[in-house]
């Protein structure tokens, strides 16, 4: 055993392409899937732009069993239909492995939020024998690791983790964690979903989202134009395994891919607002690479954060300066084509970078025309740009003060 | 709230409750003969019989004894159950 | 490398008394804390009970504008890691901010406070195009709970890795788990880890209300909470937090911190079986119980006490019995088990961190707490759950075992100090 953790399958819902090769084939094209807001009628709040998936790109009732359909909130369907695909991709069927050597741990933002208005609806509207016997588990922060695990037969170490947009590369670095301490396989990643009128005036509350009505203005990472973000839904379910199984597994005529190594992974947190002290994203970026063995220069791309409002973008591009100098490596901020999707994103920004990895290629930042030049990165934009692959370094930031970093490799 | 004398609940309507409530296992043919199947057969558990008989509760008006309901392991038996009170309770009312 | 994990500190905010004392009080002398529900008006609500905290936030050191910004949950959680700080003297102890991790595990996060801005913005259930006028700024922080475990960081000036665990009821026990983890692969020395939730609102108790999982016994509020005995029929919802302080053992012995346990072992599994249900055969359960002793190097035998999950409900207490059965097999029924939720109720995602605080408290008192109300013992439960009276017992390693709604079943095991020091 190596103890070494590779990503062997994936599971991606995008707002820009459901199915990873409707995704990746939509970012190379640099189409977008910020559209007006359909899923409720946004025009009496500011923002009316989202990342939304379209209802025909995934219908739940092709994809989910019917008996799970009136239990489960959309963001679980997702999960479950995507955790279906990573395991198609990886040709791994849970049923042949030992039912305690895989486990499952995602990460989530505020649960299936649509499904707990309703039953909030219900309950102040007509009252509390209205509440669905649903509502117990299918609004909660557990619940798509829960359902993933259920309808899978996985009964491994399992968890869900919730440090907002972080959360995708944590739920990533604990199952690493697990396939080190030997667990032969982990579902990870994150979905999330809150595209309700509840869940719109959450994200509203914070004073960051782009109020501008042009999808192709409203949310531009690192540009002079940056003027907030939009959320999304959606998010990538991966398939982990340990190495020597993967290659064990191949030898015997799996086929299967090995997509790359989660080589390395560190989380560090910002002191509270009022301090003088420093944030703590440069550091975790150091941690993860040192976790990995492996140099700033080494690195041949990063996924940033991409916040898109100014302070957070020259935040991130300082702490990029620092570690690999004044534009010293490619930055990708595919996040542009799909809005930011809670702990969703920065999954789908691992699945993204591992197929970089593989096809040897950078997607541009959608609309961005340029990042602004006082933020000194190599920000790539307009057409995707070929490149030798081998190291890509992951970021993300949640809020409230999370930063967690992961480091890819291609497989040896 | 003054009723007309309660129609008990049928098979049919009770088919309609539970797949709004809990949805339809692809393998199962709930149109069929299926008064004396165990629900546990239907790929019913007991969550989906809670919602489906909360669902009763709230579209019928009445409240159900959960012990009795608890008993009910197939759909005749959930019915007699849940006619028990219904058409009690109109009676009543009537 | 071969890091140990120990307790230098515990913070306790439980339902019946703050602090730790006022808790080991309350459960060491079986008295209990369940009593009709005060959060809100519960009339037309099947289960009417609950263990609530008298907790007075200001009291409590925090200032009104952390009270306004934090829910109810944040603010349990800060004054329980503000209590640990205290006794385990880390905040004196010079450790660099990011040598300090956070885990906190937490069910429902903020609930209470994301329903009562519901209750605002949609006119009371009246609007589904809910009013953006007049949501609170802290809303986006009631949204995502990682907002609990920032608190935590803020208060105890940690910048190394924090995260909210949200494992169901397993939470308190599967964060503990993941800073021991933290630790002992050397990215942190200490960790603030536990847990917290402050569920007692309409929405869910109404929703245990659905699934008829907590008690209706509204007549006798005292005696409602009956693990393990025959008339059991439901849990009691209760709030609550628990902050241990975990460090590495070498750390804690070089700055002559007292080592109150060692956090020996660890280990969970999942039942992929139902998000609410549990087979009887406590399989799972019983193989988490495995790992944690092998990970802690403790022989079944060894076990002096077993802190039971002990809901009150009857799948639960049939499922228990058998895990237990399972994984420390005849040695089982010469091991005392008790449930301190017979006293404090079941608050979620805090109560696994706040029974580990108990099995610490038992180790160091030499005191097991008992399971109240336990007087028609249920046939099919057969081992000994120490009824109504605490039972003096030195004992060297203890377990605290955990189920949660979706399938998650968690178990930690605990030692003496001298065992680590040996």
């Amino acid at each position: 055993m190596t103890g070494k953790a590779v990503v062997t399958g994936l599971g991606v819902i995008a707002p820009n392409g459901v199915g990873t090769k409707e995704y990746w084939t939509a970012l190379l094209r640099g189409h977008s899937g910020i559209r007006p807001i359909e899923r409720f009628d946004p025009s009496g709040y500011p923002t009316r732009l989202a990342g939304e998936v379209p209802e025909d790109a995934f219908s739940a009732a092709d994809h989910v069993p019917r008996r799970l359909l009136p239990q489960t909130d959309r963001v679980t369907r997702m999960a479950l239909a995507a955790t279906d695909w990573a395991f198609a991709d990886a040709a791994v069927d849970p049923a042949d492995l030992p039912d305690f050597e895989m486990g499952v741990a995602t990460a989530n933002s505020a649960g299936g939020y649509e499904f707990g208005q309703r039953e909030l609806q219900n309950l102040w509207g007509s009252g509390p024998e209205y509440v669905s016997a649903y509502q117990s588990f299918a609004w909660f922060y557990a619940v798509n690791t829960g359902q993933i695990s259920i309808r899978n037969g996985l009964r491994g170490p399992s968890a869900a983790l919730v440090t907002e947009q972080a959360g995708g590369l944590d739920a990533l670095g604990h199952s690493r964690r697990s396939i080190r301490k030997g667990t032969a396989l982990m579902v990870s990643g994150a979905m999330d979903s809150s595209l309700c009128p509840w869940g719109w005036i959450a994200h509203q509350s914070t004073g960051l989202l782009s109020t501008r009505p042009d999808p192709e203005q409203a949310y531009l990472p690192f540009s002079e134009l940056a003027c907030g973000h939009l959320p999304g839904e959606g998010g990538a379910i991966l398939v982990l395994e340990e190495a020597g199984r993967v290659r064990d597994r191949i030898a015997r005529g799996a086929t299967t891919q090995v997509y790359g190594e989660i080589a390395g992974y560190a989380a560090t947190f910002d002191p509270p607002p009022d301090s003088d002290r420093p944030d703590t994203l440069r550091r975790a970026a150091e941690l993860a690479l040192a976790d990995a063995g492996a140099e700033p220069g080494e690195v041949d791309v990063v996924f940033a954060d991409a916040a898109g409002n100014p302070a957070a973008d020259e935040a991130e591009a300082r702490a990029l300066r620092e570690l690999f100098g004044e534009r010293g490596v490619p930055v990708a901020a595919p996040k542009a084509l799909t809005g930011r999707l809670g702990s969703g994103g920065a999954a789908l920004d691992v699945a993204t970078a591992l197929l970089s990895l593989r096809d040897q290629v950078i997607p541009p930042a959608g609309p961005v025309t340029a990042a602004a030049d006082r933020h000194g990165i190599d920000l790539v934009v307009g057409a995707p740009r070929s490149a030798r692959l081998r190291t890509a370094l992951v970021l993300a930031r949640g809020h409230g003060g999370f930063n967690s970093a992961l480091v890819l490799r291609t497989p040896a | 709230m003054s009723e007309a004398v309660q129609e008990p609940l049928s098979l049919e309507d009770l088919v309609t409750v539970l797949r709004e409530s809990a949805g339809e296992d692809e393998e199962v043919d709930l149109s069929g003969d299926i008064a004396d199947v165990p629900f546990s057969d239907l790929g019913y558990d007991s969550l989906a019989l809670l919602e489906t008989a909360g669902r009763v509760q709230r579209q019928y008006g009445i409240v159900l004894d959960d012990e009795a309901m608890a008993a009910a392991e197939t759909p005749r038996l959930f019915l007699t159950a849940v006619n028990e009170v219904l058409c009690g309770a109109a009676s009543n009312a009537g | 490398m071969n890091r140990r994990v120990v307790v230098t500190g515990i913070g306790v905010m439980a339902p019946g008394g703050s602090g730790v004392e006022e808790f080991w009080d309350l459960i060491s002398s079986g008295r209990t804390a369940t009593r009709p529900i005060t959060a809100f008006d519960a009339t037309g609500y099947r289960s009417r009970i609950a263990a609530e905290c008298d907790f007075d936030p200001l009291a409590h050191g925090l200032t009104p504008r952390e009270v306004r910004r934090m829910d109810r949950a944040a603010q349990l959680a800060t004054a329980a890691t503000r209590e640990a700080l205290r006794n385990s003297g880390i905040a004196e102890a010079g450790i660099a901010p990011h040598r300090i991790g956070v885990s906190l595990g937490s069910a429902v996060g903020c609930s209470v406070s994301l329903e009562e801005e519901y209750a605002v913005v949609s006119d009371s259930g009246r609007k589904w195009l809910v009013d953006h006028a007049y949501t609170s700024p802290h809303l986006f922080n009631y949204f995502v709970p990682g907002s609990l475990a920032a608190e935590v960081a803020w208060a105890g000036g940690a910048e190394g890795p924090a995260a909210v665990i949200s494992d169901g009821c397993t939470s308190g026990l599967d964060a503990l788990g993941h800073a021991a983890d933290l630790i002992r692969e050397g990215t942190v020395d200490v960790v603030l880890a536990g847990g917290t939730d402050a569920p007692i609102s309409p929405i869910t108790v109404a929703c245990f209300d659905a699934i008829k999982a907590t008690t209706p016994r509204n007549d006798d509020p005292e005696h409602a909470s009956r693990p393990f005995d025959r008339t059991r029929n439901g849990f009691v919802l209760a709030e609550g937090a628990a902050v241990l302080v975990l460090e590495e053992y070498e750390h804690a012995r070089r700055r002559g911190a007292r080592i109150l346990a060692e956090f020996a072992g660890f280990g969970t599994r999942s039942n992929a079986y139902h998000m609410t249900g549990l087979r009887t055969d406590g399989r799972e359960m019983a193989e988490a119980i495995r790992i944690a002793l092998e990970q802690g190097r403790v022989a079944p035998e060894s076990i002096g006490y077993v802190n039971a999950h002990g809901s009150g409900t009857k799948q639960n207490d049939i499922h228990e019995t058998s895990a237990v059965k399972r994984s420390l097999g005849e040695h089982a029924r010469q091991t005392p088990m008790s449930s301190i939720k017979s006293m404090v109720g079941h608050s979620l995602g805090a109560i696994g961190a706040i029974e580990v605080a108990a099995c610490v408290l038992a180790m160091q008192h030499d005191l097991l707490p008992p399971t109240a109300n336990l007087h028609e013992p249920d046939p099919a439960c057969d081992l000994d759950y120490i009824p109504n009276t605490a039972r003096e017992k030195r004992v060297d390693a203890v377990l605290s075992i955990g189920s949660g709604f979706g399938g998650f079943q968690s178990a930690v095991v605990l030692t003496r100090p001298e065992r680590t020091a040996a």
